[in-house]
């Protein structure tokens, strides 16, 4: 008994809650002043591409979010389409995560920073551990809608090597025009890096990135002070124009 | 049905869990198939919803977590918790209850991951209503199991039981850490390490726990021999208390996750490497002295080659968690075939090597072919090595060339030749636990002999395992 104590105590208590705080508590406290956004205030900024769904695809359009504003239609998109992306598992294949070494920014663009995943959309965060595909943290735009459409439906078709399986569920009984699924899915996986400018040349600038997002210079240590930079460097990333 | 039940051990269900196990890991090595046919652009059911690959490659991981690995252990705990402290577990309706209820939940999990219901969670994709209801069991089989662990007159522990002590309520803690506050409280960069933390975690704080403490009670009982040293396997323990729980975020390095988290998390990986070498040791002294153990004995085999793969997996670990081989492992198939070689070519094996050992007591009949043993053995052990092979290859490739940014196209052509070794080699799997499965259900339907012991004996005068003579 007195051994069963002092095992469940020490071994099963005491060192799960030391890991806890030393992997999980203190990262935690490390970004603690960033506010998790909502999706209606991501909704705020639909990228073109959204719009341009709603020319594209009037009746399906109307079909999958009647009678709301642009705003309301897109926050329901994304969220139905980040539905959609968990349920797929697409997450499973592609990641959503450029880390600072192995060329991933050559590939995919700046390193991921932490402002991008605090809003509600990454409770949890999409990471991922493997990629099949491409990383998908900064796809959007990088392909129109009208590739996306041909692509969901039977990716080989566009991509002859692609590996990625068809999703015809994604589309009306004709298999050309997306439903509410395949708008969603489409509008998600555009939404994505839509917080960056667009355009390959900003992709290695990271003087001209920091100067567009003003992104804050977190202490290393919570609570230090943050030193001062020429930039401005610690406005509010998502402070309001 | 009364074989084997006895007034201290519920045989019924170590029955009911090794058969429930079995039937989940039989769905879950089809799901695992039938995903590897998607690589290979030969899917074969397709245009139906239900069925469409990414949810069917949830449905492999987590019905093997859940379905096969943690049903599995229940039925051992069943059989060895109540031998090792001379005490009824809680209430044999209780038994029955976390029976149905976990099997409910697996149900549950698999027709909500086909509904598209996932939870962004890795090893965790249980639909978040059916997250409640995993506590809920969690916390059942804690009163089911504690109860013999803190009624017993032992004066000393034997080192099985301090992991499961330890186990349960790690179970808990992970699938609550896991799956509610990643969802609910936190977001992005506070979550994810929660993510990390979880995955390694039910690997390393459940079934490490249970099948390490699985293997410490039936190898010496089929060696019929003590362990080597008891001393050396609770340093295991304490080992594996202590820096298991730290290394969660090494599945995300290169994340925005903060660098002192990241670094923390590969030095106890490296740490840990000398606590699993206790646990090796510890194993191949036991067995040192009775090699011809492997020859006799087939529950003995699928141990020993388990051990082997641990040594071979936790190497791997201590290499493959730095950061000049995440460069290049990082997201390639490197990973997967560890993965398959832990839960798979570690604690599965060694879940098939109790069910050989047990499976003549439990139905108090001798197993139906014993050929069909050793067919099962080989062909599971080439499957299984032969796919870790393709996929470590294949990984390293994948990998070299996405740092050298080949075109994806090329990538995804260059690693065709593994994904086809690597499918052949899950119907060669899919062969080898179709005929253990064979084995057992033609043992209680058509097996003639019988089993010569099955009634209950205290577990110093068990184990007859070398008495079987088998190829």
């Amino acid at each position: 008994m007195e051994r069963f104590s002092f095992v469940f105590l020490v071994a099963g208590l005491f060192f799960f809650a030391l890991a806890f705080l030393i992997s999980g508590a203190i990262p935690m406290l490390a970004v603690k002043d960033l506010d998790v956004r909502t999706v209606e205030q991501l909704a705020q900024k639909p990228p073109f591409e959204f719009a341009l769904l709603s020319e594209q695809y009037p009746d399906a359009y109307a079909k999958a979010f009647p009678g709301m504003s642009q705003t309301e239609a897109f926050a329901e998109a994304l969220r139905t389409g980040h539905r959609t992306y968990i349920g797929e598992a697409c997450w499973h294949c592609h990641s959503q995560q450029v880390r600072p070494w192995g060329n991933d920014e050559a590939r995919y663009g700046r390193k991921s920073f932490p402002e991008e995943y605090h809003n509600e959309l990454n409770m949890p965060p999409l990471w991922g551990t493997r990629r099949i595909g491409p990383d998908l943290i900064r796809r959007g735009g990088r392909q129109s809608n009208d590739w996306h459409v041909a692509h969901f439906y039977n990716p080989p078709d566009v991509n002859p090597g692609s590996v990625m399986p068809a999703y015809p569920w994604f589309y009306e009984a004709d298999g050309l025009t997306p439903n509410k699924k395949g708008l969603s899915i489409i509008t998600y996986v555009q939404w994505l890096g839509s917080w960056l400018p667009r355009g390959d040349e900003t992709l290695y600038d990271l003087e001209a990135l920091a100067a567009d997002y003003r992104a804050p210079v977190l202490p290393a240590v919570p609570g230090a002070e943050v030193e001062q930079t020429d930039d401005g460097g610690e406005d509010d990333f998502w402070g309001e124009e | 049905m009364t074989r084997n039940d006895s007034p201290l051990v519920h045989g019924a269900m170590v029955r009911w869990h090794l058969s429930t196990a079995m039937l989940w890991l039989c769905i879950s090595l089809f799901a695992g198939l039938l995903y590897s046919l998607q690589l290979l652009q030969h899917w074969p059911l397709p245009k139906i919803e239900v069925l469409s690959p990414g949810r069917i490659r949830m449905i492999h991981t987590n019905l093997i977590a859940f379905g096969f690995l943690t049903n599995a252990f229940f039925a051992m705990l069943y059989w060895t918790v109540p031998r090792l402290t001379g005490v009824r577990v809680a209430s044999r309706r209780l038994g029955w209850t976390i029976l149905v209820a976990w099997n409910a939940i697996v149900l549950a999990t698999y027709v909500g991951l086909h509904l598209g219901q996932a939870q962004a969670v890795e090893w965790g994709e249980t639909p978040v209503w059916v997250d409640p209801l995993v506590v809920v069991g969690a916390i059942l089989v804690w009163i089911q199991f504690y109860t013999p662990i803190v009624k017993t007159k032992e004066r000393s522990l034997y080192v099985s039981l301090w992991y499961f002590s330890a186990g349960f309520v790690w179970l808990g803690l992970t699938y609550i850490m896991g799956n509610f506050i990643p969802q609910y409280l936190v977001a992005g960069n506070a979550a994810g390490p929660l993510l990390g933390l979880y995955i390694h975690d039910l690997v390393g704080l459940w079934v490490t726990p249970m099948g390490w403490g699985m293997m410490y009670f039936f190898v010496p009982i089929i060696l019929r021999k003590p362990i080597w040293s008891h001393a050396l396997s609770l340093v295991g323990f304490w080992g594996l208390a202590f820096f298991y729980p730290l290394q969660g975020v090494h599945h995300f390095l290169g994340s925005p996750i903060p660098m002192f988290a990241q670094y923390s998390a590969v030095i106890s990986t490296i740490a840990i490497e000398i606590v699993v070498t206790t646990v090796i040791i510890n194993f191949f002294m036991t067995w040192k002295g009775s090699e011809g153990s492997l020859k006799r004995s087939i529950p003995i085999r699928w141990f020993w080659v388990g051990a082997l793969n641990y040594f071979i997996t936790c190497l791997q670990c201590a290499f493959q968690v730095t950061l000049t081989f995440q460069q290049v492992i990082h997201f390639t198939d490197w990973v997967v075939g560890h993965a398959h070689l832990v839960m798979f070519g570690v604690f599965s094996f060694w879940i098939f090597g109790m069910i050989e050992h047990l499976w003549p007591k439990l139905t108090g009949r001798e197993w139906w072919s014993l050929k069909l043993r050793s067919i099962s053995f080989w062909t599971t052990a080439i499957g299984l090595s032969g796919m870790f092979l393709t996929l470590t290859a294949g990984g390293l490739l994948e990998g070299f060339m996405s740092l050298n940014l080949v075109p994806r196209e090329t990538i995804l052509e260059a690693m065709r030749p593994f994904w086809f070794v690597r499918t052949t080699m899950g119907f060669a799997i899919i062969a080898g636990v179709g005929c253990l499965a064979t084995n057992m259900v033609m043992t209680v339907v058509a097996s003639r002999a019988a089993h010569a012991d099955f009634e209950y004996a205290p577990y110093e005068e068990q184990g007859e395992e070398a008495s079987v003579g088998t190829i």
